[in-house]
């Protein structure tokens, strides 16, 4: 059913419309701008039920199709839509921002106006990148997304924020900028930013190779792949815990959503040929970053290097499909990967986030994220201690948790394309496990380590709200995932079929 | 040229020049009869000659390409254009400048009239279609300048910037009129359209030809200040005092477009070949230096005037791509970065006040603070400036790097991002003084109402152009034959 009302121009318009409200309020309201901005992200929230209960799940065409002329010198259209895989991203979007809206509710108390419309803004934004349809759309709002996300770090993040959030920026500056070089490209040789056109494009392979490898530097340093990730563990260690939850939860997926919308369809020839180059990457990350993890004595840092390793997944199911369909010939085995890839970022949202709020609730009180700092912290804070025990439960991919779902999808559909992808995928969960329980071990666990950790209050109900909220959608989403992925099937299976196709 | 063979229509189309050029003297000679305390009079009368010459051009305007004064001047869509652009940037400016100084005591008549000179010497070379109109628009243009920069008699900074710019400029006016003396030898004509024909006659081998080509190269990327002629821009800008940075900045930029368009493209388009080596070249060297010495500036100036070589690269980027598409691009381009800059030094003015500059990048330090509209403002012209959307300024790049690749120049489009991304260091740099920094001092901004107002509506237009680009842009492809 479609909805006879601009829905997703309500999702992407309305949190901005918020927002701005909120800066021109300014900063002597908080108490009202609170309220407005919980009043807001709630009602996009609302908005993004409505648009997953009207999602018609037997069709891999666009949804809630807008169009409207925009740039008539670029053929550039206002044009949003969304399919199965932009979907649930969305709605995670939407799920995600209120609850950092509660935790930043006493704790900010620097400007607060302009940290509630900062993730407001931003919150626009990212559900406008992944419902945009046009690609001119698609990169305005995806440079966007930087302005609000660098002033967040910038303000209200730690020491050594400046460094962080300057590093963040160009970065992904720089990734993106080639990206726009691609698009360009495109544009001239179809004339036309619909994405809808460019998958209809033949390229020849040298094209596609130059186009992929644009729009490889523009997404692996948004997922992040190795080796350009070492902006994350920066940002995310500077970053407020809002800011932080932010950046795992939702921006690292626009990397990945931004493989399955652009790279995969645009250039199957040269993702079928570069596959390789994709897969060692991941594996890289998965391994390598585990065994990093492994080593850091801060606790963000930790969690930020998971973050890499977790996401190397997303890639790894998403590139072994050629693999699986030279294998098997079964396209039902390479859409396996993809379902995998799409669960993962759903899941690795969740999960990072609220690993992201547990160190935020730790640091309000105790201003320090050295694990060295903290021991036993069960015995004061047994509510937090539970649920910190069950997100580090489903950080490692324990069954019956949403970590499960995704990596064991793509472990399975990786040992259709190889058992050393598989082995080495798998190694997953045991580092994984190693990292998370350790940590869990020395923060959670064992005696009282010192007077402040003695002091620690309980979760107040602010936090539990925002945990116990995280905590039901990772174990629904791990005990019953059908219903994510009955709504991306008619989407992957699409795009699966797309990718076996050349288009020299 | 005998009086009796000036047409009606001669006059006609040349009305935004005689009209402006008759307010001048009238404000010449009012301003001798009014003391310093009223010198509001002169202000408001120089307003009030831009807002007649705007609509004088806008009622003599033409739709199709009109030759007048014997092949000598030019009326097109495109003159009309830049001529109201430097209308609206000249009144900003002139706005932007009053209270700066107003409260230096150096609110002298003759800033408005010098002014005035120097939009008439720009509005020459945008109608200009002979060489000889050219070089007359270039040097009233500059001459007017030159005596700008040293408008604040009393400083020895502001002098040396002057006799720094009147010595290079004067060699570049001397390459340039030998640039067209070769070509005038070689073509024995000085209208544009002959020595196009001409041009297109004798063909590319031509050694006269390339020869003069190397020498107006020479002449405008030195007006533009474009590597490696770009030595006077820092200085200059640096010391001139603020308001005539803001005027340098702004509306002679245009005069640069108009007399690289009209030269390069309308007399000399049978060299493109030639040209568009020589651009390419500067462009490169101007989006490197501009953005690489920009980052070792404290000074709010001189970061702006680097910044400006940088954008000049992109200009010539579209230029040089020698197309309309490229054109219509480095044309957005312009009247973008001079929406831009205006905005720009017009935040170094607000900030100001007697006997404070605000033209350290310290001085930007915690704005957020004291006025969080304008460190908006200021943040919106920097991510502009930087080429980040949704703001004008990456529409502006996004065009010229579309008429780069249009015509199969991958690498230049290559560089250009990657200089941009370098240079989105130092925008950065202000945006994080202004946010993550603490105030050094908390006093309110003193400024008129009416600045604020522009300024805002300056800031504003920078979102507003950029969230709708379609607008502008289908202005510049209009006027673009």
């Amino acid at each position: 059913m479609q909805a006879d009302w601009p829905i997703l121009s309500v999702l992407l318009w309305l949190p901005v419309a918020a927002g701005v409200l909120l800066l021109l309020l300014g900063d002597r309201n908080a108490a009202p701008a609170r309220w407005i901005a919980l009043a807001a992200s709630t009602a996009t929230f609302v908005v993004s039920v409505i648009l997953w209960r009207d999602f018609d799940a037997t069709t891999a065409a666009m949804q809630f199709v807008e169009r409207e002329p925009w740039i008539g010198a670029f053929n550039a259209w206002y044009h949003l839509g969304v399919d199965g895989i932009s979907m649930p991203l969305i709605v995670l979007t939407a799920f995600i921002t209120p609850l950092v809206v509660i935790a930043g509710w006493t704790v900010i108390e620097k400007r607060p106006a302009q940290y509630l419309a900062s993730f407001l803004i931003l919150e626009g934004l990212m559900i406008g990148v992944f419902a945009a349809l046009d690609a001119m759309l698609f990169y305005v709002l995806w440079e966007a997304m930087l302005i609000p996300m660098f002033v967040i770090i910038g303000v209200w993040g730690g020491p050594r924020r400046v460094y962080a959030t300057i590093k963040f920026f160009l970065y992904t500056f720089l990734g993106s900028v080639l990206m726009l070089v691609a698009l360009v490209y495109l544009y001239l040789q179809g004339g036309s930013y619909a994405i809808a056109d460019m998958y209809a494009l033949p390229l020849s392979l040298r094209e596609q190779v130059l186009i992929f490898t644009a729009f490889l530097v523009a997404f692996a340093v948004k997922v992040p792949m190795w080796p350009v990730h070492t902006w994350l563990p920066d940002a995310h260690v500077e970053a407020p815990t809002g800011g932080s939850v932010i950046l795992a939860a939702i921006m690292l997926k626009m990397g990945g959503y931004g493989f399955l919308r652009f790279s995969l369809p645009i250039a199957p020839d040269a993702s079928r040929e570069l596959d390789w180059l994709i897969i060692a990457l991941s594996l890289i990350a998965v391994v390598y970053i585990g065994l990093v993890a492994l080593v850091q004595q801060d606790m963000k840092k930790l969690i930020a290097y998971s973050s890499i390793a977790h996401m190397g997944f997303v890639t790894l199911g998403a590139f072994a499909a050629f693999q699986i369909f030279r294998n098997t010939g079964s396209l039902q085995g390479a859409a396996m990967g993809l379902d995998g890839a799409m669960v993962q970022m759903v899941s690795h949202g969740l999960i990072s986030g609220a690993l992201f709020f547990c160190i935020g609730v730790l640091y309000d009180r105790m201003h320090s994220r050295q694990i060295a700092d903290y021991g036993g912290v069960v015995n004061t804070m047994p509510v937090f201690g539970a649920f910190a025990v069950l997100f580090a439960m489903a950080n490692s991919g324990l069954p019956g948790t949403s970590g499960f779902v995704g990596e064991f999808l793509v472990i399975l559909a990786s040992f259709r394309a190889s058992f050393w992808y598989a082995f080495l995928a798998a190694l997953t969960l045991i580092l994984g496990a190693a990292y998370t329980l350790w940590l869990v071990k020395r923060v959670i666990f064992g005696p009282v380590g010192n007077a402040h950790v003695a002091a620690l209050e309980d979760l107040n109900g602010r936090e539990f709200i925002v945990l116990g909220v995280l905590a039901v959608a990772v174990l629904a989403l791990g005990l019953w995932p059908a219903p994510l992925l009955d709504v991306m099937r008619p989407t992957i299976e699409q795009l699966v079929q797309q990718l076996m196709l050349t288009k020299l | 040229m005998n009086p009796a063979s000036i047409t009606r229509l001669d006059l006609v189309l040349a009305a935004p020049e005689i009209f402006l050029l008759s307010a001048i003297c009238v404000i010449l000679l009012v301003d001798l009869f009014v003391d310093d305390a009223r010198r509001v009079v002169t202000f408001v009368l120089s307003l009030v000659a831009l807002a007649g010459a705007a609509w004088v051009t806008a009622r003599t305007g033409v739709d199709t390409r009109t030759v007048a004064w014997h092949g000598t001047y030019v009326a097109d869509p495109l003159s009309g254009l830049l001529k109201v652009v430097a209308y609206g940037a000249v009144a900003v400016v002139f706005l932007y400048s009053y209270g700066y100084l107003y409260v230096r005591r150096l609110l002298k008549g003759e800033f408005f009239v010098l002014g005035l000179f120097a939009l008439l010497g720009i509005m020459v070379l945008i109608s200009a279609n002979s060489l000889v109109t050219l070089y007359l628009g270039v040097e009233l243009l500059s001459l007017s300048m030159y005596a700008l920069v040293a408008f604040n008699r009393d400083s020895a900074v502001c002098a040396e910037a002057a006799i720094k710019y009147f010595v290079l400029g004067s060699i570049a006016s001397g390459a340039l009129l030998y640039g067209m003396s070769m070509i005038y030898g070689v073509t024995g004509t000085l209208q544009l359209g002959p020595v196009s024909e001409a041009v297109a006659r004798l063909g590319t081998n031509q050694i006269g030809l390339l020869f003069g080509l190397a020498f107006i190269i020479v002449g405008v990327a030195f007006k533009f200040g474009g590597v490696p002629f770009h030595m006077w821009v820092p200085d200059v800008y640096h010391g001139a005092p603020t308001p005539v940075t803001l005027m340098l900045s702004s509306a002679p930029k245009l005069a640069s477009f108009a007399l690289a368009f009209r030269l390069l493209a309308e007399g000399l388009a049978g060299l493109h070949d030639g040209w568009q080596d020589m651009l390419a070249v500067i462009a490169v060297l101007s989006m490197a230096v501009g953005n690489i010495v920009a980052i070792a500036q404290p000074n709010l100036k001189r970061m702006l005037a680097y910044s400006t070589i940088s954008h000049v690269g992109f200009i010539l980027m579209g230029i040089l791509a020698g197309t309309s598409r490229g054109y219509e691009a480095a044309l957005y381009y312009t009247i973008t970065y001079v929406i831009m800059a205006v905005g720009g030094f017009g935040m170094i003015l607000l900030l100001s006040r007697a006997g404070f500059e605000a033209d350290r990048l310290e001085d930007f330090k915690g704005l957020n603070a004291r006025s969080p509209w304008f460190a908006a403002v200021m943040l919106m012209l920097m991510f502009s400036m930087a080429g980040v959307p949704p703001f004008v300024g990456f529409w502006a790049k996004l065009a010229v790097i579309q008429a780069a690749l249009d015509v199969g120049l991958l690498w230049l489009a290559i560089a250009a991002v990657a200089f941009s991304v370098i240079g989105a260091y130092y925008y950065l740099r202000i945006v994080k003084l202004m946010y993550f920094d603490e105030p050094a001092q908390r006093d309110a901004l003193e400024a008129s109402r009416s600045f604020r107002l522009v300024l805002s509506a300056n800031g504003l237009a920078v979102l507003l152009l950029g969230m709708y680009p379609g607008l502008l842009l289908a202005v510049c492809a209009r006027v673009i034959p």
